[in-house]
């Protein structure tokens, strides 16, 4: 039998991603990570902030991130940025730093407002984030199933750690699931 | 007799070069950020040193490259120079600093009250905001406003120790624009330049 694509989320995506991508940006030595919550990003926050070997920074605005993942690679340490895709529009400027400077970076966006929103608030962000990203010189790789996810997460690592190249990973709404109200 | 005792205790307003200048003097292996414009133009006038990274852009961003390099380089002193309106741009970035608690990181603020970059517009410092009370009410370990140069040659004595978190000082400078002394603005040339220093190799 042929499987049709789901109307529903995947199963439990929720539990099951979060802890694969922990996993692997763990053994690509990530040693920080920088974050405005997400609901999306929670269980992976959580994973992060239990984890004496990482340094954990809230942050108040999210191109506060991009700065921080710069500073650490000039201390040569490996970070990543987790945010909204909301707080996308709030780093355009701070990317020219990783853009012209050639800094790693790796962005995991959580995205809103483009599968069964509720809050129409997020769409217009939602529908820029892609554009304003690749405007600006970074380059996206979406991800709309958990196994997609997993594996443009270490493809990511492997081409901002190992390539100095700057590079955002969206994680689609339909993955995430609906929001509850 | 009054004349000369006023003469004799009104404040001498730094210049910012001398500042830096002072500052500077004795790094202790101090890796230094600036903030684009001025702030820039003085830690290059001061001495180019591979352990310098120089801004050009990002407004906003020099007190958190501050925080990552400080988290990655725990053994080393880390010194942010910048000043009032690009601080102003990262209030936010102030409580990160202040709740991420680094022991090693020093952010001062060379404060002439204006966007000298850019016609000497006054900025909020010049209309009174008080950055050094800013850092205290988030938290800083250490936060206080220096007003001469004795002042300045005892923080630069201090970049040695290491504190119980982080620390904030404004420098209070004249809104003056000296001869401006550029670094490259090739930022991965000053990148690489930087993490060599650090026995980092390019990717």
């Amino acid at each position: 039998m042929r499987n049709l694509p789901s109307p529903e989320p995947a199963p439990s995506p929720g539990v099951a991603w979060p802890k694969a991508v922990y996993e692997i940006l763990k053994a690509a030595d990530v040693r920080q990570i920088a974050y405005v919550p997400d609901a999306g990003h929670a269980m992976l926050i959580e994973l992060f902030n239990a984890d004496p070997g990482v340094s954990s920074n809230v942050l108040t605005t999210e191109e506060e991130g991009v700065a921080i993942a710069a500073g650490a690679w000039l201390g040569g340490r490996r970070s990543v940025v987790l945010m909204q895709s909301s707080g996308v529009g709030n780093c355009i400027n701070m990317l020219s730093l990783p853009v012209i400077a050639r800094f790693p970076l790796l962005l995991l966006v959580t995205m809103r407002g483009e599968w069964a929103e509720f809050n129409p608030w997020q769409a217009p962000m939602g529908r820029a984030t892609q554009t304003v990203l690749e405007a600006i010189g970074v380059r996206v790789m979406r991800a709309d199933t958990a196994f997609d996810l997993v594996d443009a997460v270490e493809s990511a690592a492997t081409l901002a750690y190992e390539g100095e190249q700057q590079i955002a990973v969206l994680i689609g709404q339909r993955l995430l699931g609906k929001k509850k109200w | 007799m009054t004349r000369m005792a006023s003469s004799s205790t009104k404040p001498t307003i730094l210049a910012r070069r001398d500042a830096v200048k002072a500052l500077l003097a004795k790094r202790h292996g101090a890796l230094v950020i600036s903030g684009l414009g001025s702030p820039t133009y003085d830690v290059h006038a001061a001495g180019d040193r591979d352990h310098n990274y120089y801004l050009w852009g990002a407004m906003g961003a020099a007190a958190l490259i501050g925080l990552g390099l400080a988290q990655a380089q725990p053994k080393k002193r880390v010194l942010v120079i910048t000043g009032d309106g690009e601080q102003l741009m990262a209030l936010g970035g102030l409580a990160t600093i202040a709740v991420a608690k680094p022991r090693n990181l020093i952010i001062v603020v060379i404060d002439n009250g204006h966007f000298g970059e850019t016609g000497m517009q006054i900025s909020h410092t010049g209309l009174g905001i008080d950055l050094a009370k800013v850092a205290a009410a988030c938290g800083f370990q250490r936060a206080a406003t220096l007003t001469r140069m004795g002042e300045v040659e005892k923080l630069a004595g201090e970049i040695r120790e290491l504190a119980d978190g982080p620390s904030l000082y404004v420098i209070k400078v004249a809104p003056e624009n000296p001869p401006r002394s550029l670094p490259s603005r090739d930022a991965v040339y000053i990148k690489n330049r930087f993490r060599a220093a650090l026995g980092l190799l390019p990717a």
